[in-house]
This record gives C-alpha cells, sequence and structure tokens, in this order.
C-alpha cells in the first residue's frame, strides 16, 4: 500500500479495470495526448493529466482522442455502451454539460426504464467541477445537483483518493450510466490507496468523525473541510460526527437519519448552488423524516447563489470554509 | 518516589497520536500497577491504558478529549511529600523540552510493512528487528478476517529483545487474495515456506485464533523449528466450535452497522470497536477476491467451525513449553472445561473477551514476555 494522489487513484482505478475487461475504453478531448496533431504521443492525458500513461499501454484503439464536441463523443459514448462497451468518457469540465445534456439524461439515463429492463448502458461519465482554481464562472461550477435531479443517473461525488479509486472501479463495473465528479483542486491531493483493485459501494456514506453533538454532511472537497471543522471544535469539547453520502444517486439517507436522531442537530456543508442543491434536498429529506429528532433549526453552508466570481478575493468568500462550518455548528449548538 | 512522568504509550508502528477520551482515576489517587488509568483513543482501536506506574496520580495535564502525540505528557506520578511547585517546574520542564517523534514520514521504507513471494503469492507482513536481538525471532499469527495489525498493541513489547515477524495469512491484509483450496495443511505450508524466504529457522509462535490452530499444526509438522507455543483462544481446542454466527456474520457483513455488531462480539466491552477499526476491516473487505478467500478459509480450515484434525493430539505430541490464553468474556471459541493435554499452561484473562490482546494488552504482554523469557 502506498500514498497516492487523488489523480493516481483514478488513473490506477482505469488501468486496472481496462486490463480486467477488454471491453473498457478510455474516450475525451486530448486523453491520448492530441491524436493526429504533430508532437508528442500521450503528452497531456487529459486536460490535467489523469489519463496519462494509459494510451501507451492499450493503444489508440481503447484511448481515443475525440474532436472538440461533447455533443458528439459524449452521444457516442452512450451508444458504445448500450451496444457491449463500456466507455468511460471525459467531459472534461462539468460546465460543458449544456451541450451534451440530452445524450446524457434523456438518453442514457432512460434505457434502462424504457426498454424494460432489458437494456444496460454501463458508462461512466467523467468530469471535473469545483471552485478555487481562478477558472471563472464557466469552468468551477458545482452542477451535481443537475444530474441527482434525474432518475436512471448514478452520481459519485469522492472525497479523498481511497474513495476515488474503489468509486471509479465499482463506476466501471457499474450497469448503469455514472457521473463521476473529480475535483480540479483535489487531484494532487494525496492519501493510502491500496495497489490491489477494490471497490465502494454506491449508496454507503462514510463516517469521517464521531460524535454525539451535532452532524455535518459535507460532500466532495467539503468533506476535507468538514473534518478540519470537526478536529478544531473537539479541542472545545464539541463532539462532530462528519458523514461523507460518497454518492447523492443513490443518497444514503439512513445513515444521516441515524446520526441526526442521535444529535439533533444537522448542518449540511455543500459547494454547489444553494438553490435546488443537495443541501436544500438533504435537510427537507431529513425534516420530513426526523423532524421530530431535531432540537435546533438546520444550518446550510453554501456559496450565495450567484456565479461563481472570478476575482480571487471573492472566489475565495464564494466557498464554503471553516470558519463558516464552524460558525454554523456553534449556531445549531447555540440554538 | 521522585517525580515521574505518564506519557501516551505507542500501541503499535503506525500510532503516531492518541485522544484522551477519559481519566479513570482522579487526581490525588493512590494507583496500582496495570490498575486501569485513562481510556486512550487510537485510530486503530480505543483502548484503556493499564498505568505502568504504581504510586499516587497528583496531576492530570491532559485534558479529556486532547488529541497529544506518542510520548506527550499525559499526568504526573509522584509521592504527597513532593511540594506543588516542584510538580509544576517538573511539568514546565518537560513540556519546553517536549519534541513529538516525527509524524510525517508514513509510509516510509522503515515503518511500512514488507512483502515476500511464498509459492507464487504475495505475502505482506511487519518485521521488526532490535537493534539487539537475542534467541529465536518471535511470530504472530492473526485470527481469521484479522490481520498483522490486530498485534499493533503487543509487537512493541515483545520486540524490545527479540526480532517479530507478523504476517498477513494468505486471503487476509494486504496478502495475496488467490488462496485456492486452502485447509490446515496448507496454510502451515504457506507459513513454513514464509519462514523459509526470511532464512528464519527456528521460531517461537504466537497465534490467536485461527492462527493458534496454525500454530500448533506448526509444531507438529516441524516441531524442530518451534521454540515455544503461545496459544490465545486457539480455534480447535476451545470447548466447542468456533461461533458460526461470527464467521458467517463476518463474511456476510456489508454495511456499516452489520459488520460493528459482527466485530462487537470480539470483545466484553462492544465499545472497543472504533469507527477506524470499523473502517479497516471494511477496506479488507471491499478488496476484490477478499470474500472468496474468506469462505474458502472457512470451508477448507474451519468446516463446522474447527480444523479437521485433532488438534489436541497435535499438541500432546509438541514437547516445547506452551502458554494458553482465553479471554473469560470470549463468545467466539469457548474455554475448554480442562486443560489440553501436554506440556502447557492455560490461563484465563479476567474481563476480557476473544481478543485479549487488544483488550487487555498490558496484561498479555507481561505475561507473554515472562513466558517467552523462561521458554529461551
Amino acid at each position: 500500500m502506498a500514498n497516492k494522489t487523488y489523480r493516481e487513484a483514478i488513473n490506477e482505478a482505469i488501468r486496472q479495470e481496462m486490463r480486467r475487461d477488454h471491453r473498457v475504453i478510455v474516450m475525451g478531448e486530448d486523453n491520448a495526448g492530441g491524436m493526429g496533431s504533430p508532437g508528442e504521443d500521450d503528452a497531456w492525458g487529459g486536460v490535467l493529466g489523469v489519463t496519462k500513461g494509459l494510451m501507451p499501454e492499450f493503444g489508440r484503439e481503447r484511448v481515443l482522442d475525440t474532436p472538440i464536441s461533447e455533443s458528439a463523443f459524449i452521444g457516442a459514448a452512450v451508444g458504445a455502451a448500450a451496444t457491449g462497451l463500456r466507455p468511460v468518457a471525459e467531459l472534461m469540465f462539468v460546465d460543458f454539460m449544456g451541450v451534451c445534456f440530452d445524450q446524457i439524461f434523456n438518453q442514457a439515463g432512460k434505457f434502462r426504464y424504457m426498454f424494460g429492463g432489458r437494456a444496460v448502458t454501463p458508462l461512466v461519465v467523467r468530469t471535473m467541477y469545483g471552485a478555487g482554481l481562478r477558472a471563472a464562472s464557466q469552468h468551477s461550477q458545482s452542477l451535481y445537483p443537475v444530474f441527482t435531479h434525474i432518475p436512471g443517473l448514478k452520481v459519485v461525488i469522492p472525497s479523498s483518493p481511497y474513495e476515488a479509486k474503489g468509486l471509479m472501479t465499482q463506476a466501471i463495473r457499474d450497469d448503469d450510466p455514472v457521473i463521476f465528479f473529480e475535483n480540479k483542486a483535489q487531484y494532487d491531493e494525496s492519501g493510502h490507496v491500496p495497489d490491489d483493485a477494490y471497490t465502494i459501494p454506491f449508496g454507503e456514506a462514510n463516517i469521517t468523525r464521531e460524535g454525539d453533538d451535532a452532524t455535518i454532511v459535507a460532500i466532495g472537497r467539503m468533506v476535507n473541510l468538514a473534518n478540519q471543522a470537526a478536529d478544531e471544535l473537539a479541542k472545545q469539547g464539541k463532539k462532530v460526527t462528519v458523514i461523507d453520502p460518497r454518492t447523492t444517486s443513490p443518497l444514503d439517507l439512513d445513515t444521516i437519519l441515524e446520526s441526526v436522531e442521535e444529535t439533533g442537530r444537522l448542518v449540511v456543508v455543500d459547494e454547489s448552488s444553494p438553490r435546488c442543491g443537495m443541501a436544500a434536498d438533504i435537510s427537507a429529506q431529513v425534516c420530513e423524516q426526523a423532524f421530530k429528532s431535531l432540537k435546533a433549526p438546520i444550518k446550510l453552508v453554501t456559496p450565495p447563489h450567484t456565479p461563481v466570481p472570478f476575482a480571487p478575493e471573492l472566489e475565495d468568500a464564494y466557498i464554503p470554509g471553516v470558519p463558516k462550518i464552524s460558525a454554523a455548528v456553534g449556531a445549531v449548538l447555540a440554538a | 518516589m521522585a517525580i515521574q512522568p505518564l506519557t501516551m504509550p505507542k500501541w503499535g508502528l503506525s500510532m503516531t497520536e492518541g485522544q484522551v477520551a477519559a481519566w479513570l482515576v482522579e487526581e490525588g489517587a493512590s494507583v496500582d500497577r496495570n490498575q486501569d488509568l485513562v481510556e486512550i483513543e487510537t485510530t486503530k482501536i480505543n483502548n484503556v491504558y493499564e498505568s505502568p506506574i504504581a504510586g499516587t496520580l497528583r496531576r492530570r495535564v491532559a485534558g479529556e478529549g486532547e488529541t497529544l502525540p506518542v510520548g506527550a505528557l499525559l499526568g504526573v506520578f509522584a509521592d504527597a511529600s513532593v511540594a506543588d511547585d516542584e510538580i509544576e517546574a517538573f511539568i514546565a520542564d518537560f513540556q519546553a523540552r517536549f519534541v513529538p517523534e516525527d509524524a510525517g514520514e508514513e509510509g516510509g521504507a522503515e515503518a511500512g510493512p514488507r512483502t515476500v513471494e511464498v509459492g507464487g503469492r504475495r505475502i505482506a507482513y511487519h518485521d521488526r528487528q532490535p537493534a539487539a536481538a537475542d534467541g529465536p525471532p518471535l511470530l504472530l499469527l492473526h485470527g481469521f478476517g484479522g490481520d498483522k495489525d490486530n498485534w499493533l498493541f503487543n509487537i512493541d513489547a515483545w520486540g524490545g529483545t527479540r526480532r517479530v515477524l507478523a504476517p498477513d495469512l494468505p486471503g487476509h491484509g494486504e496478502s495475496a487474495k488467490e488462496v485456492g483450496s486452502p485447509d490446515l495443511a496448507s496454510l502451515t505450508a504457506d507459513m513454513l515456506g514464509f519462514l523459509d524466504a526470511l532464512e528464519v529457522e527456528r521460531v517461537h509462535v504466537a497465534g490467536h485464533s485461527l492462527g493458534g490452530a496454525i500454530a500448533v499444526s506448526l509444531a507438529r509438522a516441524a516441531p524442530q523449528r518451534v521454540a515455544s507455543l503461545v496459544l490465545i483462544a486457539p480455534a480447535g481446542l476451545g470447548g466447542g466450535p468456533v461461533n458460526d454466527e461470527y464467521l458467517t456474520g463476518f463474511i456476510g457483513a456489508e454495511r456499516r452497522k452489520e459488520l460493528k455488531s459482527v466485530l462487537q462480539m470480539l470483545f466484553r466491552d462492544p465499545g472497543l470497536v472504533s469507527r477506524d477499526m470499523l473502517e479497516g476491516v471494511a477496506r479488507f473487505k471491499r478488496m476484490d477476491g477478499s470474500a472468496q478467500a474468506l469462505t474458502a478459509i472457512r470451508d477448507g480450515v474451519l468446516p463446522g467451525g474447527r480444523p479437521a484434525d485433532d488438534l489436541n493430539a497435535a499438541l500432546a505430541g509438541f514437547v516445547g513449553p506452551v502458554l494458553a490464553l482465553w479471554g473469560d468474556a470470549d463468545r467466539i471459541v469457548p474455554p475448554p472445561a480442562e486443560p489440553p493435554p501436554g506440556n502447557v499452561t492455560l490461563e484465563t484473562i479476567a474481563e476480557a473477551g476473544h481478543m485479549p490482546q487488544l483488550e487487555a494488552a498490558a496484561r498479555i504482554n507481561a505475561r507473554v514476555e515472562s513466558f517467552l523469557a523462561g521458554a529461551a
């Protein structure tokens, strides 16, 4: 077992599944390093290098560079999945979903249902989300609630290198379309990742801190921040449970409800926009099913309902941070 | 008695810090050696730190809930005759000088587990080799579903004067998950192969549960290579079969809650099952091939809850010294009504379940150390 980065963990999962199953293919812009253009092969491996090294091992037939046309190559991936391959397609930034969303929500997400369970669509769409990289409004969004909204899609948001590998392996082996969200600010984060293959089941939340005073549910990169807040609060004698749902569809509501029934106090931390976002969804479900357990109003820690700002000071203020999480916990404990 | 510091213990190779969960003794109280002193949570397990010092606990320096590095000051022991300001000066001096061990070397070549090929399959292991090693090394064999880190509270205590080897059994931990069709003889051969690969001729063997059965089988297969046996709740020598609810539950548990209730069967105090312990087991169970390996080992090595071989007969034929230890609250392998035959000392560990090496670590460590010293 070695320390690996989030980027290496995802690469290793795809590599091991490509070795294990010849039907697994990779496609996307610059995934093989600029097919047909002059210069070094495998120079890129995707825009941030996640698929680097796959083309030399598996060849151009299984690692495809695509034109800059998301509607075309995501559509091709959906078709390939419906007809027997297991494509891992890279929709570079999730902000680009606008030009290929029909292929995802109206085609891939509907096949199993509309063909009476007789069609499967084992597709993985890898995509980057998240603010903090000074990439402005069109390359910084956290759009997983949009996909979570669509029945028929599975939505995965790994919070650490360990989760990234196990969830990617599960995503590739899953027979349904999976939208796999990678936080671009986490690619260089490292942690223990087993060398051998393993899977983390969808719909099972992870508990990263345990305490009886309050519950924090945090998603994706926010899990790290919630853990930091919990550790600081522990020094003040406030013990907080932190829950990482790992997947927003399916969502492990049971683990959240069980914790809220113990603590009576809930903070939900989410980097997506507040309106119709994950924080709103989770708090609504808790209100419906565990209202009597609540001892204080639920606090939501999200960005404001604005586009992601480009000005660095504003962008930093936009993203939920440890002080805001700690303050929200303080508020639910005081209420 | 002069002023004596009580410091954060180091339980195993990977422990860098611990959290003081609760003090069990008031300031000013007189404390016996090995008396329960303070509950400490580590990333692996919650445990009670049994006092290494007899005397008066004058100060509780570490607060409950505080997380401190290994070696940090937890409290101060001194006679009532020592003045308060002397104690304050001692604490101030200790804190000023204290430098925590570097915690940043995780995964370093020294601390991390090693691997070796045995019969074409990977065996991962801890190898603790003190500078002045004396006598045969100690081979530690964990139980069903466990791994080499089950010995985290023991490996330092026993590794002070001798080399300690703690492998992951085939199919377990970080060892290869391909186990074929194992039986007790093949696992025994694997462990002999492991010793061969490391060019280790003769060992003391300590085995827990399934590992205890393998230890006895090893002593039968190669008596000249086994200096002594320590058997902790060994499978096949108890008063009945291994609890099938545990074996089947462990293999079948898929969700955290199921797994937690299964793991709690291992301990007298179910509160010892920490979040990280649960996560560690869940991570093992998620590995490709682990469920198949566990099923194959249960069916092949423990059919009906016990090895097919008569281990009592095997033990009767072993001439070396044998120490058998059983927790009085063991719900997995019930203790035998009578001591096993042969040169066996059977002792019951009070207030401990199936894993006394974790639950009553200080007592087990001291008892096994004195046994090994006498058996050398």
